[in-house]
C-alpha cells in the first residue's frame, strides 16, 4: 500500500503519454512493418503475407520469394523482380547527401563556434544571425536555394552561377542538383547552411563546458594555443560531436521537404523518403513504401541505439 | 579533474527530454478534444454538398465558383461545401483524398482525372458506377461515342466529365519563326528541319520544363508515331509484347532526337518557365496542353502573362498528330455511401449539362466534353479546339491518368528518369517492356 502511494503518483501522472506512445508510436510503427509484409499492393487492401516489396530494393532475394510474391499478388506467372532502378539512385543520393550534410554542418558548426568562442565583438548578434537559419522551414529555403543554384545557362542565369560570372569565376559555374553524379552533393548545401547554425550552439555550449582552469593548466604548461584546443578542449567535446552525429544523421535519412521544394518529384533529385511518398500516393504501392519508411527506421535505429545504448552504460558507470 | 564538468553535463542532459515529453503531452492534450469536435460537430450540420477537388485558383477556382453561385441558387435546400486542397494536377489533393478514403469520409463528389487513373477508386469499391445518369440525361448522345469509350472500365462509366483539354499543342513564337524564316512543321521531317535551324540561328529549339513535361512531350511524340490505333492498344491487357516492337522503338528514337534540341536545364523549370521561354522570344517551340493557351493570354493580375493569341503566341497540332486530339479531362465522381447521395446525382446531372460545361470552361481555358458547346462564348484558341473535338480522333492522354493506372505512370516515371540521364534508348524500352508486363491486366 505504501509502495503504491509511493510511484503511484508519477505512473498516473505519465500514464497518458505512455499510452499515447504506446499507440500512436509503437502501435503505428508495427502497423507499418505488417503493411510492408503484406501483399497490398494496389488500391484495395489486402491481407496476405508477403515480401515482395522488400524483394523489390533487395537484389539477393529474387528466387522463392519472387515467384511466391508474384503467385499471390496477380496469379499470373511469376516474373522474374529484380532490383528497383529507383531505389539504387535514391541510395546513391541518400549517402552522397549524408556524407556532405553531416560532414559539412559539423565541420561550419565547429569552425563557427571555435571562431566565437576565441572571442569576438558582439558574440550574441553572430550567435543569432548564424542561428536564424534553423528557423526557416526547409520548404522556404528550399524555394530560395533553388533561385540561388539555377543551373540556366547564358543570360537566363541567376544566384550563384550569375554571381560567379559577374566575379569573374566562370569556372565555378555549374550545373548543381542537375549533375547526374553529384547532384545531390548540391542539394545537401542547403541543408548545411540551415542546420550548421545549431552545430554551432551546440559546440559553443561545450566549449564554455571547458572550465577556464583546465585551459589555463595547459598553458601554464607551455602548450601552444593549438595544443590547448587538441588536447584539452576536442577530447570534451566527442559527447557534443556524438549528439550532433546523431541529430543530423536522421535528419539527413528523412529529408524529404528540401528536397522537394528545391527538385520536386523527380528521379535525378530523389531521395527515399520521397519514392516513399509517390509509391504511396501516386502508385497507391502501400507495402513498398511501407517498407521503404521501415528501412528508413531500420536506418535511423542503427544511428541511434548504439547512442542510446552507450548513454545508458555511461550513466551506470557513473 | 575532469570528471567535474562530464557529471554535470550529463545530467543536464536529462532536461531535454523533459522538456520534449512535456511538449508531446500538451500537443495531444490540445489535439484530442478537437479533433472530438469536429466529428460531433459534422453530425449536426444541415445538409450540404460537400464537393472536393483540386481546383483552387486561376481560372479553374473562378470557373467552379460560377458553378457554386448556380447551384446555390437552385439548391437552397442544400448548399455548397467547397472542399479544395491546393496543389498543381491534383498531387497533394489526391493524398488528402485518399486519407479521407480509408478512413471512410468520403466527400458527396470529388474530382479526378477521367479514365484510368479512377481505377484505383473503382478497384478499392470506393465509387459507385454512374451510367444510370448518363441514361436518364442523354449523355451518351452529347459527349462523343470514342470519349466514353475510353473512359469506360470493364462496361461501366464511373464519372461526368466537366471539361477536356488538349495535350497535343506545338506552341511557338511567332516573331522568332518569321525572324528566323522558320516555317510551322507539320511533319516529323520538317519538325526536326525547324529545329535544326533554331538552333544554327542561336534559340533555344525546344523549351521543355522538369519530368513530368518530358512524360507529356514523350506520349505526344508515341502517338504522332503510332497513331491513335497503335497507341491505344499499347494499354490494353498483355500488351507487353506491342511495347517491344519495332513501331515503339522509332518512335522512341523520335524522342531522343528531339530531346537532343532542349534546353539543358529542363530540370529546373516549371512548365510556365518552359512556356515563358517561348514567350520571352528565348524559345521557338514548346509542347505543352493547352492550359499554356490560359497562361499566355491570361490577365497580369492572375499571374498570367497578357499575351495576344495569334500573333505574340501560336499553336498547331504536335507535328505527326494533326487530326489526333489527345485528350484529358477533369470528371466528378460518386463516392460509395456518399452522405448525401441523391444531391450528388444531382450535381453529376447538372455537371453535365449544357448550362453548367459553357458556365465553367470558357474561365477555366478548356472546352465541354459536349460536342453542343456555344463557340461565341470562347477565345481564339478554344474556338479552334472546338472545332479539332468535333473531327478529330481520339487518344487518351498517359501524363494525365486517361491511358495508364497510377501504378503504371509510376513506373513510367522510373523509366523516364533514368533515360533523362542515360539517353539510352534501348533501356528505356525494355524498361517501358517490363512496366506493361508487370501492368498492363
Amino acid at each position: 500500500m505504501t509502495k503504491i502511494r509511493r510511484w503511484g503518483p508519477g505512473l498516473l501522472l505519465v500514464s497518458p503519454s505512455i499510452f499515447l506512445v504506446a499507440v500512436f508510436v509503437y502501435g503505428l510503427i508495427g502497423w507499418n512493418v505488417k503493411v510492408s509484409f503484406s501483399d497490398w499492393r494496389q488500391a484495395q487492401e489486402t491481407s496476405g503475407f508477403d515480401t515482395s516489396a522488400y524483394a523489390e530494393l533487395f537484389p539477393a532475394d529474387t528466387g522463392e520469394v519472387g515467384e511466391f510474391a508474384g503467385a499471390v499478388v496477380t496469379g499470373d506467372q511469376p516474373e522474374s523482380l529484380s532490383t528497383d532502378p529507383a531505389w539504387i539512385i535514391d541510395l546513391h543520393h541518400a549517402l552522397l547527401f549524408t556524407l556532405v550534410f553531416v560532414l559539412g554542418a559539423l565541420l561550419m558548426g565547429a569552425v563557427l563556434a571555435f571562431l566565437l568562442d576565441k572571442g569576438v565583438k558582439g558574440e550574441g548578434f553572430f550567435r543569432a544571425v548564424y542561428l536564424f537559419p534553423m528557423a526557416v522551414s526547409f520548404i522556404a529555403a528550399g524555394v530560395v536555394w533553388r533561385w540561388l543554384m539555377n543551373p540556366a545557362p547564358g543570360n537566363r542565369s541567376t544566384g550563384f552561377n550569375l554571381l560567379f560570372d559577374k566575379l569573374g569565376l566562370d569556372f565555378l559555374r555549374n550545373e548543381w542538383y542537375l549533375g547526374t553524379d553529384w547532384g545531390a552533393a548540391a542539394l545537401a548545401i542547403p541543408a548545411v547552411w540551415a542546420l550548421s547554425g545549431y552545430i554551432m550552439a551546440l559546440y559553443l555550449a561545450g566549449f564554455r563546458g571547458v572550465p577556464e582552469e583546465l585551459r589555463e593548466a595547459a598553458r601554464m604548461d607551455g602548450a601552444s594555443e593549438w595544443r590547448v584546443y587538441r588536447h584539452v578542449v576536442f577530447p570534451h567535446l566527442r559527447p557534443v560531436t556524438l549528439s550532433a552525429l546523431i541529430i543530423l544523421g536522421h535528419i539527413s535519412i528523412k529529408v524529404f521537404d528540401l528536397i522537394v521544394a528545391i527538385g520536386g518529384k523527380q528521379l535525378i533529385t530523389q531521395t527515399p523518403a520521397v519514392y516513399m511518398w509517390i509509391l504511396i500516393y501516386d502508385a497507391r504501392d502501400y507495402a513498398k513504401g511501407a517498407a521503404i519508411a521501415t528501412l528508413l527506421l531500420v536506418g535511423i535505429s542503427v544511428l541511434v541505439v548504439p547512442y542510446l545504448l552507450y548513454t545508458v552504460r555511461s550513466e551506470r558507470r557513473v | 579533474m575532469i570528471e567535474g564538468p562530464r557529471h554535470a553535463g550529463r545530467r543536464s542532459s536529462r532536461l531535454p527530454f523533459l522538456v520534449v515529453g512535456a511538449l508531446v503531452a500538451a500537443v495531444a492534450a490540445l489535439a484530442l478534444p478537437a479533433s472530438g469536435l469536429g466529428v460531433e460537430g459534422k453530425s449536426s450540420q444541415a445538409c450540404q454538398l460537400s464537393v472536393f477537388s483540386w481546383w483552387t485558383g486561376g481560372g479553374e477556382a473562378a470557373g467552379l465558383d460560377r458553378l457554386i453561385k448556380i447551384w446555390n441558387r437552385t439548391h437552397s435546400d442544400c448548399k455548397f461545401k467547397n472542399e479544395t486542397v491546393a496543389g498543381g494536377a491534383g498531387t497533394n489533393a489526391k493524398a488528402v483524398l485518399a486519407k479521407r478514403l480509408a478512413a471512410g469520409n468520403p466527400p458527396d463528389s470529388f474530382q479526378g482525372h477521367a479514365g484510368a487513373e479512377l481505377r484505383d477508386y473503382i478497384k478499392a469499391g470506393q465509387v459507385e458506377p454512374v451510367d444510370f445518369i448518363y441514361r436518364q440525361y442523354g449523355f451518351a448522345k452529347v459527349f462523343p461515342k470514342s470519349l466514353i469509350n475510353q473512359i469506360r472500365y470493364q462496361g461501366r462509366l464511373y464519372s461526368v466529365p466537366v471539361n477536356i483539354h488538349r495535350a497535343n499543342v506545338l506552341w511557338y513564337n511567332p516573331k522568332v519563326l518569321r525572324e528566323h524564316r522558320i516555317a510551322v512543321p507539320k511533319t516529323w521531317a520538317q519538325f526536326v528541319a525547324a529545329l535544326k535551324k533554331a538552333q544554327d540561328a542561336g534559340v533555344i529549339p525546344l523549351s521543355m520544363g522538369e519530368q513530368w513535361t518530358a512524360k507529356h512531350l514523350l506520349e505526344t511524340v508515341m502517338i504522332g508515331a503510332l497513331g491513335p490505333k497503335g497507341w491505344a492498344a499499347l494499354w490494353t491487357p498483355g500488351s507487353s509484347a506491342r511495347w517491344s516492337s519495332k513501331a515503339v522503338t522509332n518512335a522512341l528514337n523520335r524522342y531522343a532526337t528531339l530531346l537532343e534540341y532542349t534546353n539543358s536545364d529542363a530540370a529546373s523549370l516549371t512548365w510556365q518557365d518552359a512556356g515563358k521561354l517561348v514567350a520571352d522570344g528565348e524559345a521557338a517551340f514548346n509542347v505543352m496542353g493547352d492550359w499554356q493557351d490560359g497562361y499566355f493570354s491570361g490577365t497580369k493580375k492572375g499571374g498570367n502573362l497578357a499575351l495576344k493569341p495569334g500573333t505574340d503566341y501560336g499553336w498547331a497540332p504536335v507535328p505527326g498528330t494533326a487530326g489526333v486530339y489527345d485528350w484529358l479531362s477533369d470528371s466528378f465522381t460518386l463516392p460509395k455511401s456518399a452522405t448525401h447521395r441523391q444531391q450528388a446525382v444531382q450535381w453529376l446531372s447538372f455537371l453535365g449539362s449544357k448550362q453548367a460545361q459553357d458556365t465553367f470552361n470558357p474561365v477555366k481555358g478548356s472546352i465541354p466534353a459536349r460536342k453542343d458547346a456555344n463557340a461565341k462564348l470562347y477565345g481564339p484558341y478554344l474556338k479552334w479546339a472546338l472545332k479539332q473535338w468535333k473531327t478529330n480522333a481520339l487518344a487518351g492522354s498517359l501524363a494525365h491518368g486517361v491511358v495508364a493506372p497510377n501504378a503504371w505512370n509510376a513506373d513510367i516515371d522510373t523509366a523516364l528518369g533514368l533515360f533523362l540521364q542515360t539517353k539510352s534508348v534501348s533501356r528505356l524500352q525494355t524498361a517501358l517492356v517490363a512496366a506493361a508486363k508487370k501492368n498492363a491486366k
